[in-house]
């Protein structure tokens, strides 16, 4: 236990940390000690099952603090005036260092046991590609990981000043939780509890009893209301689950703009999450209308930035969206808090697309509804007619349901120029209208198809160092596209565009 | 938008073809692709006497379908696949059924790289690779002259070490 003390400038991590870690791997076990108990007590009877077990037990978690001590003892950190240091590991040393000049975020995050010892996970990032950008600070003080983020986002104010306001931008309004249900998050849940329930009771070995048990209450019940009912139970308590994950997600929800240029999303009811996001690295935003939340005339907003949500780590969906599902127009005035500018481009009105964009979504949609009713019934003409009535069924859903789809899809289809921004919208089921500044396009690529060609079309895609790297307005009229295009970054499409006599194809 | 109705705006193709050795170095890649499956085939028809039929028609079909191609699409890939760097920007244009594009400006330019596979070498050709701080915006010229795209490569890093800032 004799560690030399570092020098002045070198820091420890919070000691508590082998704290943290004994009592989150002592939850862990447990959990897998349950059904292992009750796996051996077959096996070796209960009692010694029961000693074997907690024997293991403590050495899983005896270990586990062991190793964590080990790790504290070797990492230490320093903010130097030019490089922010971080050496650590658990057999090798690895040591790590920073530019400061390269930083572009640094994001707290606290689960419910380091709330409840006053600490947070620092994870200080420089946007570029791969893990080994950034460093983590695991666990610090809460006053301690402030101090970071304020001392390494500090830069002199570059954002033109007075503009637009600073501080809140937008707080959670209790009654958006009305979204959350409609998300795709609540069929996803239903399935999951569903398969939890069986996984669980087959692991005491009861679940015949429980298939059992649920065919003896739907006895006298017609197949078809069984399963309605069953799948009824499913969507109710996806939709439980949905409404506490949104509590859990975004409670307590802010995003503020703090002075010097960073915004800042502060979330979260047991876990809460700090994310900064320097506004020098925003390049627009997208705002993102899932169906379920679009039907109600909601929509999210998300930041499109370089450098953010490429690690593993920050890989979850959630990092860089600045606005939790939100009735419309008041994302569109977030959106345009957010951007400086008078008027969201997000709400910009759009050019639509050639009618013959239309077309292409029908045959596609068509395509992919009959395909495999098609399969069915040759299947059906040889086996069984059976076969031929599913088919039929089929095609009586699956058609109209891909049809309005198709329509949806063509009339979300559109591009615009606003301001400093470009604007595209595509998708049905999550349809995107993404504004991207017109500064941040570093390149174009435009295909198009034979069937395109033939059509007047094409698809312009301006990549970009930002977000998803490329923002598409698919299936554009061939001469308007590239004329937006032109416009949109002045001089870079110019040079090799030629203008001609009207002209029905090649 | 300014264009009035009836001016129909284009993407003129890019100034240059490739070095005229990409068409035989395609046709080598064609036929050793086609070699792959037609010689382990017509070893085993030359090895199994009952089913030699069998295993020498498809080589026999495989081998006339994969020569022909190699012989006559290359020609078409040649008139298709064109490049053109001007002081501003890396200009590309390639495939016919889903045509493409790409346009990098000088000012964007991350790295150049420039890659000789055995084949290439053999033909003196090689790729360079024009990468952006974008995911999706690599742009690629394949089958230039070695000594044009060494030239490249020198005059792309040369101005992209000239220009300020990150790229993004």
């Amino acid at each position: 236990m004799s560690t030399a003390a570092p020098p002045a400038d070198w820091h420890r991590l919070d000691p508590r940390t082998v704290l943290v870690t004994a009592l989150v791997v002592a939850g862990v076990v447990a959990g897998a000690a349950v059904p292992t108990t009750l796996g051996l007590a077959g096996w070796l009877g209960l009692p010694a099952a029961v000693l074997w077990v907690l024997a293991a037990a403590v050495l899983v978690i005896g270990a586990a603090a062991g190793a964590d001590r080990v790790r504290w003892h070797r990492t230490r950190y320093r903010i130097g005036p030019e490089r922010v240091d971080l050496h650590t590991g658990l057999l090798i040393v690895k040591r790590r260092s920073l530019a400061r000049g390269r930083i572009r975020t640094v994001d707290l995050t606290a689960n419910p046991m380091l709330r409840l010892l006053g600490l947070v996970t620092v994870r200080i990032g420089t946007g570029e590609q791969g893990s080994e950008s950034t460093l983590e600070l695991d666990p610090v003080t809460r006053a301690e990981g402030e101090r970071l983020r304020r001392v390494l986002l500090e830069r002199a104010v570059t954002a033109p000043a007075g503009v637009h306001r600073e501080g809140e931008l937008a707080v959670l309004d209790p009654r958006w939780i009305r979204y959350a249900p409609v998300s795709f998050v609540a069929p996803m849940l239903g399935g999951a509890a569903a398969g939890a329930v069986l996984q669980v009771s087959d692991w005491v070995g009861a679940r015949a009893d429980v298939i059992a048990w649920i065919g003896d209450r739907f006895r006298e019940t017609p197949l078809l209301w069984t399963i309605v009912a069953l799948v009824l139970a499913a969507l109710v308590s996806g939709v439980v689950g949905a409404l506490g994950l949104w509590i859990e997600m975004w409670w307590n929800y802010r995003l503020e703009r703090e002075p010097g240029g960073t915004l800042r999303v502060r979330r979260g009811l047991f876990t809460s999450r700090s994310i900064s996001v320097e506004e020098a690295r925003l390049r627009g935003v997208d705002l993102v209308e899932p169906l379920g939340v679009r039907l109600f005339g909601a929509a999210r907003l998300d930041a499109v930035t370089t450098g953010l949500a490429k690690d593993h780590e920050a890989r979850n969906a959630d990092h860089n969206t600045l606005l939790p599902a939100a009735p419309r127009k008041r994302a569109d005035v977030v959106a345009a808090d957010v951007l400086r500018e008078a008027v969201a481009p997000t709400g910009a009105a759009l050019t639509p697309h050639p009618r013959a964009a239309r077309g292409r979504r029908l045959r596609w949609a068509l395509a992919a509804a009959l395909g495999p009713v098609l399969l069915l019934a040759l299947l059906g003409a040889l086996l069984t007619p059976v076969l031929l009535w599913i088919a039929l069924g089929c095609a009586a859903v699956a058609v109209p349901v891909a049809v309005v789809l198709a329509l949806d899809a063509y009339r979300g289809l559109g591009h615009a120029l606003s301001g400093r921004y470009l604007v595209t919208r595509s998708g049905t089921v999550r349809r995107s209208t993404a504004a991207l500044e017109r500064a941040g396009v570093i390149g174009w690529t435009v295909k198009q198809s034979v069937f395109q060609r033939r059509a007047g079309l094409l698809s312009v895609t301006a990549t970009t160092a930002a977000g998803g790297g490329a923002y598409t307005a698919y299936d554009a009229d061939a001469s308007e596209g590239l004329t937006f295009a032109a416009e949109a970054v002045p001089g870079l499409l110019e040079p090799f565009l030629e203008r001609g006599a009207p002209s029905s194809g090649p | 938008m300014t264009e009035g109705e009836g001016t129909a705006v284009r993407l003129r193709p890019p100034r240059n073809t490739l070095d005229g050795r990409a068409v035989g170095w395609w046709r080598t890649q064609w036929l050793l692709l086609t070699a792959a499956p037609v010689v382990p085939l017509v070893v085993l028809g030359a090895l199994i006497a009952p089913a030699r039929f069998w295993l020498l028609l498809p080589a026999a079909v495989l081998a006339a379908a994969g020569t022909a191609t190699a012989v006559l699409l290359p020609l078409w890939w040649f008139r298709t696949h064109r490049w053109e760097i001007t002081e501003e920007a890396v200009y590309v244009r390639t495939g016919y059924f889903r045509q493409e594009w790409r346009i990098a400006p000088m000012s964007r330019i991350q790295t150049v790289d420039t890659v000789r596979g055995p084949l290439e070498q053999l033909f003196r050709l090689a790729t360079v690779t024009v990468t952006t701080a974008s995911a999706k915006g690599a742009v690629r010229i394949e089958g230039l002259d070695h000594e044009v795209a060494a030239d490249l490569a020198r005059r792309l890093t040369r101005i992209t070490r000239d220009t300020p800032g990150d790229a993004t």
